[in-house]
């Protein structure tokens, strides 16, 4: 028997959305070629919820991927701008529809690649980009009104971010197409992540200078991806994940708020992103209870009265600490595990790890394999054919209530103390995330828990796998490069253009355009950098 | 200060910031008595060599997991040759290579770990490397 509630629920949320959005197929069956209802409920329930409707526990869209698949989208980048642009067209060839681009960490910390500090870590962890002719090759033949990219950037996002929009121009795409997540999160970077360059005051008025911008000229486009998987994979639990996350979120909701955004013209952009542990039904329940929280923040906090303010829509990660050196075929069954977690979870986009990763890079191959990875549960394992299916378990709803609940204690204590910012400047977070590294550590030293092929169950050999090298050559390339860009653009423009920059930033004024006018101009991320410094000072914690 | 006592400095070089290894280790060697300071994250190696000179450490665990470990530790070699203070021996964990471990081990470097090592097998190195 249907309730009424059900029926109001399929004819007012769930059928006006199929007939706009559609469904992948026209039925759906199992195997045995039984009937999959697009949701199941336990109907008359006092506390049943429904998807696509307030606080959206069950997903954001009344018919989630039935609809419309998550974006699979690989992280990748690596050597110089060339290389990695010839594995995105790789990636998009084989069927992944999404950019996520890793940028080296010089690029991240504002520093060029022929920078004395930067030297021995160019093209390591990501692509150097110096200038905008550097971001002109890593997208060569790739139309950026076709693809939605995102940026892994904090410290240096506002920068990245102008390149792209010159990159659009010069590409004759209208800026209000572009699609995509600058991650732009620096809160976590002084909580877990460490690539920040100025103090924190100073950074936030830098975020808040892309959301204003963002706001008003790239409709479509993400400025802040908040992000807990940093948290998390620097050690803490999952409570703590989406705590000190939407701790995070407050704050920059806050700071929007002062620069005189409205709450339901900025929160519909916002982001988030969270990691995939290996506890399945913990993580589909975090998942579950990060969108109830997120619900009751916007509406009950913030008053939001636009449905969409409330709605989180979040990319996945699988988790790196997971993966291990020892037999590391077992890391495609662990990054699978994790990747099922995501899609039971609700995700709206996901990078799965690659074997390989507690080594060195990913290479082609294993890159492949993970994209490989989504594609069969996307496809093969029905998992996406109903929506929220493990909705309803007894131990999943009870563990999505004590993570909620538990998650508000802390957000409390955080706000009792002032604040993301004000917990962070006494490194509460920090310290509380280290204490649980800790006592993670210990249990995995007694015992108490288990990692395959590390403590339990180990073999003798290492297995000898083949991965990604960056060679010194490529480094070479990448600094005689720049060099020849510097060479070849008009000094007057540079240094004009740095010279208003620098006045700008000793201003309330937003910044986006100067910086936009100075990597039009070729300055390099160095420069532009050095400019913030001398002007806001750089950060440094205390031990 | 007394030469038997173990005196470690355990700190990252170069700009990645990942420190949840070097916290922990940090905190599990204070509590075997052994006296132990971290560094902080992104320091160049003439700052860890001072920060080694004025703690007088006798032993440096670097933490590395950007992929730059052959560079920058090579670099480390150097800035304590050059200070004199070759006695320091240095210990290397983080996302090594197989590969790159016999070059690790060449330089002088007196143990590698990868992920998974337990604390109580690297401090074992530690003790034993002071011992040599």
């Amino acid at each position: 028997m249907e309730t009424n509630k059900f029926k109001k629920w399929r004819e007012k949320v769930l059928k006006p959305f199929i007939t706009i959005n559609g469904e992948r197929k026209s039925i759906f069956t199992t195997l045995s070629n039984q009937k999959i209802e697009s949701t199941y409920n336990n109907q008359g329930d006092p506390k049943e919820e429904f998807p696509g409707e307030y606080p959206y526990t069950r997903g954001i869209y009344p018919s989630m991927y039935r609809s419309r698949l998550w974006t699979m989208r690989q992280y990748s980048g690596f050597s110089n701008p060339e290389k990695s642009n010839e594995r995105f067209k790789h990636l998009l060839e084989q069927g992944q529809n999404g950019l996520s681009v890793a940028f080296d960490l010089p690029t991240q910390i504002g520093y060029d690649s022929n920078n004395e500090i930067a030297q021995s870590e160019v093209g390591k962890v990501g692509v150097p980009i110096d200038t905008l002719a550097d971001m002109e090759t890593l997208f060569k033949d790739i139309p950026l009104d076709k693809i939605s990219t995102s940026m892994t950037i904090n410290a240096t996002a506002p920068i990245l971010l102008a390149m792209y929009v010159a990159l659009a121009k010069k590409q004759n795409v209208p800026l209000e197409q572009l699609r995509g997540t600058l991650q732009n999160d620096i809160l976590k970077e002084y909580i877990a992540r460490g690539t920040y360059i100025y103090p924190p005051k100073e950074s936030m008025k830098l975020i808040t200078d892309v959301f204003e911008y963002c706001s008003k000229t790239l409709p479509k486009w993400n400025p802040i991806s908040i992000s807990g998987y940093h948290i998390r994979e620097a050690g803490s639990t999952a409570t703590q994940e989406l705590a000190f996350t939407f701790s995070n979120a407050i704050e920059y909701l806050n700071s929007a708020l002062k620069a005189g955004l409205s709450i339901d013209e900025f929160c519909p952009q916002i982001s988030f992103f969270f990691v995939a542990q290996n506890n399945l039904i913990e993580e589909v329940a975090k998942y579950r209870a990060a969108r109830r929280i997120w619900a009751k923040i916007t509406k009950e906090m913030f008053k939001a009265k636009n449905p969409k303010s409330s709605m989180l829509r979040f990319h996945v990660q699988t988790a790196g600490v997971t993966l291990t050196a020892q037999q590391p075929d077992n890391n495609i069954i662990r990054s699978t595990i994790q990747a099922m977690a995501a899609v039971l979870g609700g995700a709206q986009s996901l990078h799965v790890n690659s074997k390989d990763e507690a080594l060195g890079l990913p290479s082609e191959n294993s890159a492949v394999i993970s994209l490989r990875t989504q594609q069969i549960i996307a496809l093969e394992s029905g998992v996406a054919d109903t929506v929220d299916p493990l909705g309803g378990s007894y131990y999943l709803e009870k563990l999505t209530d004590d993570i909620e609940n538990e998650a508000f204690d802390y957000i409390n204590k955080i706000e009792s103390i002032g604040g993301a910012l004000k917990a962070l400047e006494t490194q509460f977070q920090e310290n509380e995330i280290e204490d649980s590294a800790y006592v993670f550590q210990q249990e995995l030293e007694n015992q108490e828990r288990y990692m395959v092929g590390v403590n339990t169950f180990q073999e003798e050999s290492t297995e000898n796998i083949t991965f990604q090298k960056v060679s010194r050559r490529e480094i070479q390339q990448q600094i005689k490069k720049l060099g020849s860009v510097k060479k070849n653009r008009d000094m007057k423009k540079v240094d004009e253009s740095l010279r208003k920059l620098e006045k700008i930033a000793n201003t309330k004024d937003n910044t986006m355009p100067a910086i936009i006018e100075a990597v039009e101009s070729y300055s390099t991320i160095g420069e532009i950098s050095d400019i913030f410094r001398k002007v806001y000072g750089e950060y440094s914690p205390t031990y | 200060m007394d030469n038997n006592e173990i005196r470690v400095l355990i700190a990252k070089p170069g700009l990645d910031g990942h420190d949840r290894g070097a916290k922990v280790i940090t905190r599990y060697l204070s509590e075997q008595n052994i006296k132990t300071k971290f560094s902080g994250i992104r320091k160049t190696p003439e700052q860890i060599t001072e920060l080694a000179a004025k703690m007088d450490a006798n032993i440096i665990g670097i933490s590395i997991l950007s992929g730059a470990h052959l560079e920058l530790v090579a670099e480390l070699f150097d800035c304590l040759y050059k200070k004199e203070m070759d006695h320091v021996k240095i210990l290397v964990g983080g996302i090594i290579p197989e590969s790159d471990k016999e070059a690790l081990n060449s330089l002088g470097v007196k143990g590698v770990f990868g992920p998974g090592t337990s604390l109580e097998e690297i401090e074992l190195s530690i003790r034993n490397a002071h011992g040599e």
